[in-house]
Protein backbone atom coordinates (compact mmCIF):
# COMPACT_ATOMS: atom_id res chain seq x y z
CA UNK A 1 0.00 0.00 0.00
CA UNK A 2 0.96 3.59 -0.72
CA UNK A 3 -1.64 5.54 1.93
CA UNK A 4 -1.12 4.77 5.36
CA UNK A 5 -4.08 6.72 6.28
CA UNK A 6 -7.20 5.56 7.77
CA UNK A 7 -9.69 5.50 5.52
CA UNK A 8 -12.30 8.72 6.11
CA UNK A 9 -15.91 7.88 6.47
CA UNK A 10 -17.91 11.42 6.69
CA UNK A 11 -21.19 9.62 4.91
CA UNK A 12 -23.01 9.04 7.49
CA UNK A 13 -23.62 11.35 10.29
CA UNK A 14 -24.16 10.07 13.85
CA UNK A 15 -27.36 8.08 14.78
CA UNK A 16 -28.87 6.74 18.01
CA UNK A 17 -28.40 3.38 17.99
CA UNK A 18 -31.78 2.32 17.47
CA UNK A 19 -31.88 4.33 14.48
CA UNK A 20 -28.55 3.30 13.17
CA UNK A 21 -29.78 -0.21 12.78
CA UNK A 22 -32.73 0.72 10.71
CA UNK A 23 -30.97 2.74 8.89
CA UNK A 24 -27.96 0.94 7.72
CA UNK A 25 -29.60 -1.96 5.73
CA UNK A 26 -26.22 -4.00 5.20
CA UNK A 27 -23.07 -3.34 7.93
CA UNK A 28 -19.83 -5.09 6.27
CA UNK A 29 -17.57 -5.58 9.57
CA UNK A 30 -13.78 -5.89 9.08
CA UNK A 31 -14.23 -8.04 5.71
CA UNK A 32 -11.70 -10.14 4.42
CA UNK A 33 -11.51 -12.28 1.26
CA UNK A 34 -9.91 -14.52 0.08
CA UNK A 35 -8.91 -16.19 -3.20
CA UNK A 36 -6.85 -18.82 -2.26
CA UNK A 37 -4.05 -17.72 -0.94
CA UNK A 38 -4.22 -14.36 -2.30
CA UNK A 39 -5.85 -11.23 0.19
CA UNK A 40 -8.47 -9.70 -1.76
CA UNK A 41 -10.36 -7.65 0.29
CA UNK A 42 -8.07 -6.38 3.72
CA UNK A 43 -10.39 -5.57 6.24
CA UNK A 44 -13.17 -3.32 4.95
CA UNK A 45 -15.94 -1.70 7.30
CA UNK A 46 -18.72 0.23 5.71
CA UNK A 47 -22.71 0.65 5.62
CA UNK A 48 -25.09 0.55 3.18
CA UNK A 49 -28.02 2.64 3.76
CA UNK A 50 -31.65 1.77 3.27
CA UNK A 51 -33.21 3.60 0.09
CA UNK A 52 -29.93 5.06 -0.63
CA UNK A 53 -27.41 3.80 -3.83
CA UNK A 54 -24.16 3.64 -2.85
CA UNK A 55 -21.46 3.47 -5.39
CA UNK A 56 -18.06 1.73 -5.35
CA UNK A 57 -15.25 2.91 -7.78
CA UNK A 58 -11.82 2.10 -8.11
CA UNK A 59 -9.42 0.87 -10.61
CA UNK A 60 -9.31 -2.94 -11.70
CA UNK A 61 -8.55 -5.47 -9.16
CA UNK A 62 -9.17 -2.89 -6.17
CA UNK A 63 -12.01 -5.40 -4.98
CA UNK A 64 -14.90 -3.95 -5.32
CA UNK A 65 -16.56 -6.47 -7.21
CA UNK A 66 -15.34 -8.86 -5.13
CA UNK A 67 -17.09 -6.83 -2.29
CA UNK A 68 -20.22 -7.10 -3.94
CA UNK A 69 -19.85 -10.80 -4.73
CA UNK A 70 -19.66 -11.16 -1.18
CA UNK A 71 -22.66 -9.47 -0.12
CA UNK A 72 -24.70 -12.08 -1.67
CA UNK A 73 -22.16 -14.67 -1.32
CA UNK A 74 -21.77 -15.45 -5.13
CA UNK A 75 -18.26 -16.82 -4.55
CA UNK A 76 -20.09 -19.81 -2.74
CA UNK A 77 -20.34 -20.99 -6.25
CA UNK A 78 -16.57 -21.28 -6.31
CA UNK A 79 -14.18 -23.33 -5.02
CA UNK A 80 -10.93 -22.08 -2.53
CA UNK A 81 -12.38 -18.79 -2.02
CA UNK A 82 -13.47 -17.71 0.83
CA UNK A 83 -14.45 -14.55 3.59
CA UNK A 84 -13.72 -13.33 7.27
CA UNK A 85 -15.34 -10.82 9.30
CA UNK A 86 -19.15 -10.13 9.41
CA UNK A 87 -21.79 -8.78 6.79
CA UNK A 88 -25.04 -8.03 8.57
CA UNK A 89 -28.28 -7.86 6.84
CA UNK A 90 -30.65 -5.94 9.13
CA UNK A 91 -28.14 -6.82 12.22
CA UNK A 92 -28.02 -11.13 10.97
CA UNK A 93 -24.91 -11.98 9.96
CA UNK A 94 -24.79 -13.43 6.56
CA UNK A 95 -21.39 -15.05 5.93
CA UNK A 96 -22.87 -17.58 8.82
CA UNK A 97 -22.40 -20.95 7.09
CA UNK A 98 -25.99 -21.52 8.28
CA UNK A 99 -27.44 -18.95 5.69
CA UNK A 100 -30.13 -20.04 3.06
CA UNK A 101 -28.41 -19.09 0.46
CA UNK A 102 -31.27 -19.39 -2.15
CA UNK A 103 -33.59 -17.23 0.22
CA UNK A 104 -30.38 -14.33 0.85
CA UNK A 105 -30.27 -14.09 -2.99
CA UNK A 106 -33.59 -13.20 -3.07
CA UNK A 107 -33.35 -10.68 -0.63
CA UNK A 108 -29.99 -9.84 -2.07
CA UNK A 109 -30.65 -9.51 -5.88
CA UNK A 110 -28.05 -8.69 -8.18
CA UNK A 111 -26.87 -7.58 -11.76
CA UNK A 112 -24.43 -8.06 -14.09
CA UNK A 113 -21.80 -6.28 -15.98
CA UNK A 114 -23.11 -8.74 -19.61
CA UNK A 115 -27.11 -8.83 -19.81
CA UNK A 116 -27.82 -12.23 -18.60
CA UNK A 117 -31.33 -12.79 -20.07
CA UNK A 118 -32.37 -17.00 -19.27
CA UNK A 119 -33.07 -18.68 -23.23
CA UNK A 120 -36.74 -18.19 -23.11
CA UNK A 121 -39.37 -15.93 -23.06
CA UNK A 122 -39.41 -12.26 -21.90
CA UNK A 123 -42.51 -13.17 -19.69
CA UNK A 124 -40.73 -16.97 -18.45
CA UNK A 125 -37.32 -14.82 -17.83
CA UNK A 126 -39.35 -12.72 -14.91
CA UNK A 127 -41.49 -15.26 -13.95
CA UNK A 128 -38.97 -18.45 -13.30
CA UNK A 129 -38.01 -16.58 -10.47
CA UNK A 130 -40.95 -15.94 -9.07
CA UNK A 131 -42.15 -19.72 -9.12
CA UNK A 132 -39.67 -20.39 -8.04
CA UNK A 133 -39.46 -19.05 -4.59
CA UNK A 134 -43.35 -18.86 -4.09
CA UNK A 135 -46.56 -20.28 -5.20
CA UNK A 136 -48.54 -17.72 -7.08
CA UNK A 137 -51.53 -18.28 -9.11
CA UNK A 138 -51.38 -17.47 -12.79
CA UNK A 139 -53.56 -14.27 -12.88
CA UNK A 140 -51.16 -13.01 -9.66
CA UNK A 141 -48.03 -14.52 -11.83
CA UNK A 142 -49.12 -12.19 -14.61
CA UNK A 143 -49.77 -9.25 -12.32
CA UNK A 144 -46.32 -9.63 -10.70
CA UNK A 145 -44.18 -9.81 -14.31
CA UNK A 146 -46.15 -7.07 -15.34
CA UNK A 147 -45.50 -4.99 -12.10
CA UNK A 148 -41.49 -5.73 -12.24
CA UNK A 149 -41.57 -4.75 -16.20
CA UNK A 150 -42.91 -1.64 -15.13
CA UNK A 151 -40.67 -1.45 -12.46
CA UNK A 152 -37.84 -1.18 -14.80
CA UNK A 153 -39.57 0.62 -16.90
CA UNK A 154 -39.36 -1.96 -20.16
CA UNK A 155 -43.33 -2.28 -20.31
CA UNK A 156 -44.11 -0.47 -22.97
CA UNK A 157 -41.53 -1.71 -24.98
CA UNK A 158 -42.60 -5.25 -24.75
CA UNK A 159 -45.82 -5.63 -23.48
CA UNK A 160 -47.12 -6.94 -26.83
CA UNK A 161 -44.63 -9.62 -27.44
CA UNK A 162 -43.92 -10.81 -23.48
CA UNK A 163 -43.73 -14.63 -25.49
CA UNK A 164 -40.67 -13.35 -27.71
CA UNK A 165 -37.17 -14.71 -26.32
CA UNK A 166 -35.54 -12.42 -23.55
CA UNK A 167 -32.50 -12.87 -26.23
CA UNK A 168 -34.05 -11.08 -28.95
CA UNK A 169 -34.20 -7.79 -27.06
CA UNK A 170 -31.18 -5.48 -27.57
CA UNK A 171 -28.95 -5.29 -25.26
CA UNK A 172 -30.11 -2.14 -23.21
CA UNK A 173 -33.52 -4.03 -23.10
CA UNK A 174 -31.80 -7.53 -21.90
CA UNK A 175 -30.11 -5.22 -19.05
CA UNK A 176 -33.46 -3.91 -18.11
CA UNK A 177 -34.79 -7.23 -18.20
CA UNK A 178 -32.50 -8.73 -15.85
CA UNK A 179 -33.34 -5.74 -13.55
CA UNK A 180 -36.87 -6.41 -13.52
CA UNK A 181 -35.82 -10.05 -13.18
CA UNK A 182 -34.28 -8.91 -9.98
CA UNK A 183 -37.14 -6.64 -9.00
CA UNK A 184 -39.81 -9.73 -9.33
CA UNK A 185 -38.49 -11.48 -6.62
CA UNK A 186 -39.04 -8.09 -4.00
CA UNK A 187 -35.40 -8.18 -3.10
CA UNK A 188 -34.32 -5.63 0.12
CA UNK A 189 -31.26 -5.12 -1.59
CA UNK A 190 -30.16 -4.64 -5.59
CA UNK A 191 -26.28 -5.40 -6.12
CA UNK A 192 -25.30 -3.97 -9.57
CA UNK A 193 -22.11 -4.61 -11.08
CA UNK A 194 -21.41 -2.55 -13.65
CA UNK A 195 -24.80 -2.25 -15.47
CA UNK A 196 -24.27 -0.03 -17.91
CA UNK A 197 -21.18 -1.17 -19.48
CA UNK A 198 -21.96 -2.58 -22.39
CA UNK A 199 -24.67 -0.14 -23.24
CA UNK A 200 -25.29 2.41 -25.37
CA UNK A 201 -25.76 6.30 -24.20
CA UNK A 202 -29.42 5.89 -24.38
CA UNK A 203 -29.69 2.53 -22.59
CA UNK A 204 -27.08 3.72 -19.80
CA UNK A 205 -29.35 6.61 -19.21
CA UNK A 206 -32.45 4.49 -19.32
CA UNK A 207 -30.84 2.19 -16.59
CA UNK A 208 -29.58 5.62 -14.89
CA UNK A 209 -33.33 6.40 -14.62
CA UNK A 210 -33.83 3.22 -13.20
CA UNK A 211 -31.73 3.32 -10.56
CA UNK A 212 -33.53 6.10 -9.34
CA UNK A 213 -36.63 5.28 -9.30
CA UNK A 214 -36.12 1.94 -7.65
CA UNK A 215 -34.16 3.33 -5.03
CA UNK A 216 -37.00 4.50 -3.38
CA UNK A 217 -38.08 1.01 -2.11
CA UNK A 218 -34.37 -0.91 -2.21
CA UNK A 219 -31.29 -0.31 -1.15
CA UNK A 220 -28.98 -0.30 -4.25
CA UNK A 221 -25.04 -0.73 -4.79
CA UNK A 222 -23.31 -0.38 -7.95
CA UNK A 223 -19.92 -1.35 -8.81
CA UNK A 224 -18.82 1.39 -11.84
CA UNK A 225 -16.32 2.52 -13.81
CA UNK A 226 -17.84 5.56 -15.51
CA UNK A 227 -16.79 8.24 -11.94
CA UNK A 228 -19.57 10.54 -13.87
CA UNK A 229 -22.17 7.36 -13.30
CA UNK A 230 -21.84 7.32 -9.68
CA UNK A 231 -21.22 11.18 -9.75
CA UNK A 232 -24.89 10.88 -10.92
CA UNK A 233 -26.61 7.74 -9.62
CA UNK A 234 -25.14 7.47 -5.94
CA UNK A 235 -25.86 9.17 -2.71
CA UNK A 236 -22.60 7.44 -1.37
CA UNK A 237 -19.22 6.40 -2.88
CA UNK A 238 -16.59 4.16 -2.17
CA UNK A 239 -13.45 4.52 -3.18
CA UNK A 240 -11.46 1.79 -3.30
CA UNK A 241 -7.69 0.55 -4.04
CA UNK A 242 -5.76 -2.29 -3.27
CA UNK A 243 -8.01 -4.09 -1.52
CA UNK A 244 -8.94 -1.52 0.80
CA UNK A 245 -11.56 0.82 1.55
CA UNK A 246 -9.47 4.30 0.63
CA UNK A 247 -12.53 6.69 1.36
CA UNK A 248 -16.02 6.49 1.75
CA UNK A 249 -18.26 9.54 2.07
CA UNK A 250 -21.23 11.54 0.36
CA UNK A 251 -20.85 11.18 -3.66
CA UNK A 252 -20.86 15.28 -3.47
CA UNK A 253 -17.80 15.22 -1.38
CA UNK A 254 -15.69 12.71 -2.90
CA UNK A 255 -16.66 14.29 -6.30
CA UNK A 256 -15.71 17.68 -5.57
CA UNK A 257 -13.25 17.91 -2.71
CA UNK A 258 -12.26 14.38 -1.63
CA UNK A 259 -9.78 14.23 1.61
CA UNK A 260 -7.70 11.20 0.47
CA UNK A 261 -4.80 12.00 -2.19
CA UNK A 262 -5.63 8.47 -3.77
CA UNK A 263 -9.00 9.51 -4.55
CA UNK A 264 -8.26 12.66 -5.47
CA UNK A 265 -5.76 11.58 -8.00
CA UNK A 266 -8.05 8.66 -9.25
CA UNK A 267 -11.26 10.85 -9.64
CA UNK A 268 -9.09 13.20 -11.39
CA UNK A 269 -7.53 10.62 -14.06
CA UNK A 270 -3.97 11.27 -12.27
CA UNK A 271 -3.68 7.83 -11.68
CA UNK A 272 -0.59 5.23 -11.94
CA UNK B 1 -0.28 17.20 -8.05
CA UNK B 2 0.93 14.51 -10.32
CA UNK B 3 0.32 14.73 -13.99
CA UNK B 4 -3.34 13.51 -16.05
CA UNK B 5 -2.95 10.34 -17.74
CA UNK B 6 -4.12 12.51 -20.59
CA UNK B 7 -1.08 15.07 -21.34
CA UNK B 8 -3.86 17.11 -23.48
CA UNK B 9 -5.68 17.63 -20.28
CA UNK B 10 -3.02 19.06 -18.64
CA UNK B 11 -2.19 21.44 -21.86
CA UNK B 12 -5.57 22.47 -21.35
CA UNK B 13 -5.17 23.11 -17.73
CA UNK B 14 -2.07 24.98 -18.13
CA UNK B 15 -3.20 26.91 -20.95
CA UNK B 16 -6.30 28.40 -18.74
CA UNK B 17 -3.95 29.27 -15.91
CA UNK B 18 -1.25 31.33 -18.38
CA UNK B 19 -5.15 33.11 -19.94
CA UNK B 20 -5.34 34.44 -16.51
CA UNK B 21 -1.94 35.40 -15.74
CA UNK B 22 -2.18 37.75 -18.24
CA UNK B 23 -5.51 39.32 -17.80
CA UNK B 24 -4.27 40.08 -13.97
CA UNK B 25 -1.33 41.62 -15.72
CA UNK B 26 -3.80 43.89 -17.94
CA UNK B 27 -5.88 44.31 -15.17
CA UNK B 28 -3.13 45.50 -12.75
CA UNK B 29 -1.29 47.60 -15.66
CA UNK B 30 -4.46 49.22 -16.54
CA UNK B 31 -5.48 50.27 -12.86
CA UNK B 32 -2.12 52.01 -11.69
CA UNK B 33 -2.05 53.34 -15.21
CA UNK B 34 -5.83 55.04 -14.79
CA UNK B 35 -4.90 56.45 -11.56
CA UNK B 36 -1.84 57.84 -13.18
CA UNK B 37 -4.04 59.33 -15.75
CA UNK B 38 -5.71 60.98 -13.53
CA UNK B 39 -3.47 62.62 -11.34
CA UNK B 40 -1.37 63.77 -14.10
CA UNK B 41 -4.10 64.88 -15.87
CA UNK B 42 -2.69 62.68 -19.31
CA UNK B 43 -5.35 61.88 -21.67
CA UNK B 44 -3.06 59.95 -24.18
CA UNK B 45 -2.44 57.36 -20.91
CA UNK B 46 -6.26 57.49 -19.85
CA UNK B 47 -6.72 56.53 -23.64
CA UNK B 48 -4.43 53.95 -23.90
CA UNK B 49 -6.21 52.29 -20.85
CA UNK B 50 -9.73 52.49 -22.47
CA UNK B 51 -8.25 50.40 -25.37
CA UNK B 52 -6.19 47.98 -23.58
CA UNK B 53 -9.87 46.85 -21.90
CA UNK B 54 -10.62 44.98 -25.14
CA UNK B 55 -7.56 42.66 -24.70
CA UNK B 56 -9.41 41.79 -21.43
CA UNK B 57 -12.57 41.42 -22.57
CA UNK B 58 -11.14 38.92 -25.53
CA UNK B 59 -9.61 37.24 -22.68
CA UNK B 60 -12.11 36.56 -20.27
CA UNK B 61 -14.18 34.81 -23.60
CA UNK B 62 -11.41 32.81 -24.27
CA UNK B 63 -11.32 31.63 -21.16
CA UNK B 64 -14.63 31.24 -20.70
CA UNK B 65 -14.96 29.21 -23.75
CA UNK B 66 -11.91 27.24 -23.04
CA UNK B 67 -13.32 26.01 -19.61
CA UNK B 68 -16.41 25.17 -20.68
CA UNK B 69 -15.15 22.93 -23.63
CA UNK B 70 -12.80 21.27 -21.01
CA UNK B 71 -15.58 20.55 -18.93
CA UNK B 72 -17.69 19.08 -22.40
CA UNK B 73 -14.46 17.15 -23.09
CA UNK B 74 -13.22 15.98 -19.60
CA UNK B 75 -16.07 15.96 -17.30
CA UNK B 76 -13.52 17.28 -14.68
CA UNK B 77 -13.86 16.06 -11.05
CA UNK B 78 -12.33 17.36 -7.59
CA UNK B 79 -9.50 19.86 -7.92
CA UNK B 80 -9.58 19.97 -11.73
CA UNK B 81 -13.29 20.76 -11.69
CA UNK B 82 -12.88 23.09 -9.17
CA UNK B 83 -9.41 24.93 -10.98
CA UNK B 84 -12.13 25.46 -14.13
CA UNK B 85 -14.80 27.08 -11.81
CA UNK B 86 -12.24 29.02 -10.34
CA UNK B 87 -10.80 30.21 -14.08
CA UNK B 88 -14.57 31.08 -15.02
CA UNK B 89 -14.94 33.19 -11.62
CA UNK B 90 -11.19 34.96 -11.37
CA UNK B 91 -11.67 36.09 -15.24
CA UNK B 92 -15.15 37.34 -14.53
CA UNK B 93 -13.59 39.17 -11.94
CA UNK B 94 -10.71 40.30 -13.62
CA UNK B 95 -12.80 41.20 -16.57
CA UNK B 96 -14.74 43.71 -14.45
CA UNK B 97 -11.71 45.82 -12.67
CA UNK B 98 -10.76 46.35 -16.21
CA UNK B 99 -14.19 48.12 -16.62
CA UNK B 100 -13.81 50.22 -13.89
CA UNK B 101 -9.83 51.01 -14.53
CA UNK B 102 -11.62 51.83 -18.07
CA UNK B 103 -14.08 54.03 -16.39
CA UNK B 104 -11.74 56.24 -13.45
CA UNK B 105 -9.82 56.43 -17.52
CA UNK B 106 -12.36 57.91 -18.96
CA UNK B 107 -13.34 60.34 -16.10
CA UNK B 108 -9.81 60.92 -16.29
CA UNK B 109 -10.10 62.40 -19.98
CA UNK B 110 -13.67 64.68 -18.90
CA UNK B 111 -11.73 66.21 -15.82
CA UNK B 112 -8.64 66.30 -17.47
CA UNK B 113 -9.17 70.51 -18.16
CA UNK B 114 -10.50 71.34 -14.86
CA UNK B 115 -7.90 70.54 -12.50
CA UNK B 116 -9.51 72.18 -9.80
CA UNK B 117 -8.46 70.54 -6.01
CA UNK B 118 -4.71 68.62 -6.49
CA UNK B 119 -5.38 67.46 -3.10
CA UNK B 120 -8.18 65.66 -3.44
CA UNK B 121 -6.45 63.74 -5.71
CA UNK B 122 -4.25 63.03 -3.01
CA UNK B 123 -6.47 60.39 -1.07
CA UNK B 124 -7.37 58.28 -4.10
CA UNK B 125 -3.94 57.64 -5.26
CA UNK B 126 -3.59 56.11 -2.11
CA UNK B 127 -6.18 53.92 -1.84
CA UNK B 128 -5.90 53.37 -5.53
CA UNK B 129 -1.96 51.89 -4.42
CA UNK B 130 -3.61 50.17 -1.90
CA UNK B 131 -6.15 48.28 -4.06
CA UNK B 132 -3.62 47.92 -6.20
CA UNK B 133 -1.63 46.04 -4.16
CA UNK B 134 -4.52 44.14 -2.47
CA UNK B 135 -5.21 43.46 -7.11
CA UNK B 136 -1.45 41.80 -6.91
CA UNK B 137 -1.29 40.13 -3.72
CA UNK B 138 -4.74 38.35 -4.32
CA UNK B 139 -3.01 37.15 -7.97
CA UNK B 140 -0.12 36.26 -6.74
CA UNK B 141 -2.01 34.14 -4.28
CA UNK B 142 -3.79 32.66 -6.90
CA UNK B 143 -0.77 32.22 -8.71
CA UNK B 144 0.91 29.95 -5.76
CA UNK B 145 -2.78 28.27 -4.17
CA UNK B 146 -1.78 30.22 -0.78
CA UNK B 147 -4.86 29.98 1.03
CA UNK B 148 -3.21 31.88 4.00
CA UNK B 149 -2.47 35.08 1.64
CA UNK B 150 -5.89 35.15 0.31
CA UNK B 151 -6.95 34.98 3.33
CA UNK B 152 -4.94 37.98 4.45
CA UNK B 153 -6.22 39.67 1.11
CA UNK B 154 -9.94 38.91 2.07
CA UNK B 155 -9.93 40.45 5.69
CA UNK B 156 -7.83 43.66 4.55
CA UNK B 157 -10.94 45.17 2.33
CA UNK B 158 -11.81 46.51 5.70
CA UNK B 159 -9.44 48.76 4.97
CA UNK B 160 -10.36 50.16 1.21
CA UNK B 161 -13.62 50.36 2.70
CA UNK B 162 -12.54 52.94 5.64
CA UNK B 163 -10.50 54.93 3.49
CA UNK B 164 -13.31 55.64 1.01
CA UNK B 165 -15.23 56.75 3.67
CA UNK B 166 -12.89 59.37 4.35
CA UNK B 167 -12.40 60.42 0.89
CA UNK B 168 -15.76 60.82 0.66
CA UNK B 169 -16.13 62.85 3.45
CA UNK B 170 -12.63 64.98 1.86
CA UNK B 171 -14.49 65.48 -1.46
CA UNK B 172 -17.78 66.22 0.43
CA UNK B 173 -15.77 69.36 2.27
CA UNK B 174 -14.21 70.43 -0.74
CA UNK B 175 -17.72 70.80 -2.20
CA UNK B 176 -19.28 72.34 0.69
CA UNK B 177 -16.52 74.94 0.50
CA UNK B 178 -16.86 76.00 -3.08
CA UNK B 179 -19.90 74.91 -5.00
CA UNK B 180 -17.66 75.17 -8.75
CA UNK B 181 -15.92 72.29 -7.02
CA UNK B 182 -18.95 69.92 -7.44
CA UNK B 183 -18.44 68.29 -10.59
CA UNK B 184 -14.74 67.89 -10.52
CA UNK B 185 -15.50 66.18 -7.06
CA UNK B 186 -18.37 63.93 -8.47
CA UNK B 187 -16.43 62.42 -10.94
CA UNK B 188 -13.18 61.96 -8.01
CA UNK B 189 -16.63 60.40 -6.09
CA UNK B 190 -17.00 57.80 -8.46
CA UNK B 191 -13.58 56.90 -8.96
CA UNK B 192 -13.08 56.38 -5.40
CA UNK B 193 -16.25 54.33 -5.36
CA UNK B 194 -14.72 52.37 -8.96
CA UNK B 195 -11.52 51.81 -6.62
CA UNK B 196 -14.04 50.35 -3.62
CA UNK B 197 -15.13 48.32 -5.90
CA UNK B 198 -11.87 46.69 -7.09
CA UNK B 199 -11.49 45.55 -3.84
CA UNK B 200 -14.64 44.05 -3.77
CA UNK B 201 -13.45 42.00 -7.21
CA UNK B 202 -10.29 41.33 -5.67
CA UNK B 203 -12.36 39.88 -2.16
CA UNK B 204 -13.78 37.97 -4.44
CA UNK B 205 -10.90 36.11 -6.08
CA UNK B 206 -9.82 35.73 -2.48
CA UNK B 207 -12.65 33.59 -1.83
CA UNK B 208 -12.01 31.92 -5.06
CA UNK B 209 -8.62 31.05 -4.45
CA UNK B 210 -9.94 29.73 -0.43
CA UNK B 211 -12.12 27.38 -2.68
CA UNK B 212 -9.82 26.63 -5.51
CA UNK B 213 -7.68 24.91 -2.76
CA UNK B 214 -9.61 24.16 0.03
CA UNK B 215 -13.01 22.83 -1.92
CA UNK B 216 -14.72 24.93 0.58
CA UNK B 217 -15.91 28.57 1.22
CA UNK B 218 -15.38 31.46 3.56
CA UNK B 219 -17.73 32.43 5.86
CA UNK B 220 -20.24 34.82 4.30
CA UNK B 221 -19.46 38.04 6.10
CA UNK B 222 -16.21 40.14 6.22
CA UNK B 223 -14.96 42.30 8.56
CA UNK B 224 -16.32 45.66 8.40
CA UNK B 225 -13.47 48.64 9.32
CA UNK B 226 -15.81 50.83 11.35
CA UNK B 227 -19.57 49.32 11.67
CA UNK B 228 -21.66 52.02 12.05
CA UNK B 229 -19.48 54.78 10.66
CA UNK B 230 -21.97 56.78 8.03
CA UNK B 231 -21.19 58.02 5.17
CA UNK B 232 -23.00 61.17 6.15
CA UNK B 233 -21.25 62.17 9.23
CA UNK B 234 -19.88 65.50 7.73
CA UNK B 235 -23.21 66.70 7.86
CA UNK B 236 -23.76 65.53 11.28
CA UNK B 237 -20.65 67.38 12.06
CA UNK B 238 -22.47 70.68 10.75
CA UNK B 239 -25.61 70.06 13.36
CA UNK B 240 -23.09 69.84 16.34
CA UNK B 241 -23.64 73.21 17.95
Amino acid sequence: MTHDAEPVTTAAPPRPAADQDRANKIAVRDLKFFYGDTLALKGVSLNLEANKVTAFIGPSGCGKSTLLRVLNRMYDLYPRQRAEGQVLLDGENILDPKTDLNLLRARIGMVFQKPTPFPMSIYDNIAFGIKLYEKVSKSELDGRVETALKGSALWPEVKDKLGASGLSLSGGQQQRLCIARTVALKPDVILLDEPCSALDPISTARVEELIDELKGQYTIAIVTHNMQQAARCSDYTAFMYLGELVEFADTHHIFTSPTQKQTQQYITGRFG
Amino acid sequence: MAQHTVTSYDQELESLGRKIAEMGGIAEKMLSDAMDALSGLDVDLAQSVVISDGRLDLLQRDVEAASIMTIARRQPMAVDLREIVAAIRVSGDLERVGDLAKNIAKRAILIAGEQRVPRAVIGLRHMNELAANQLKDVLDAYAERDVERAQAVWTRDAELDALENSIFRDLLTHMMEDPRNISFCTHLLFCSKNIERVGDHTTNIAETVFYLVTGGTMPLDRPKARPGASLAAPVEAQDEP
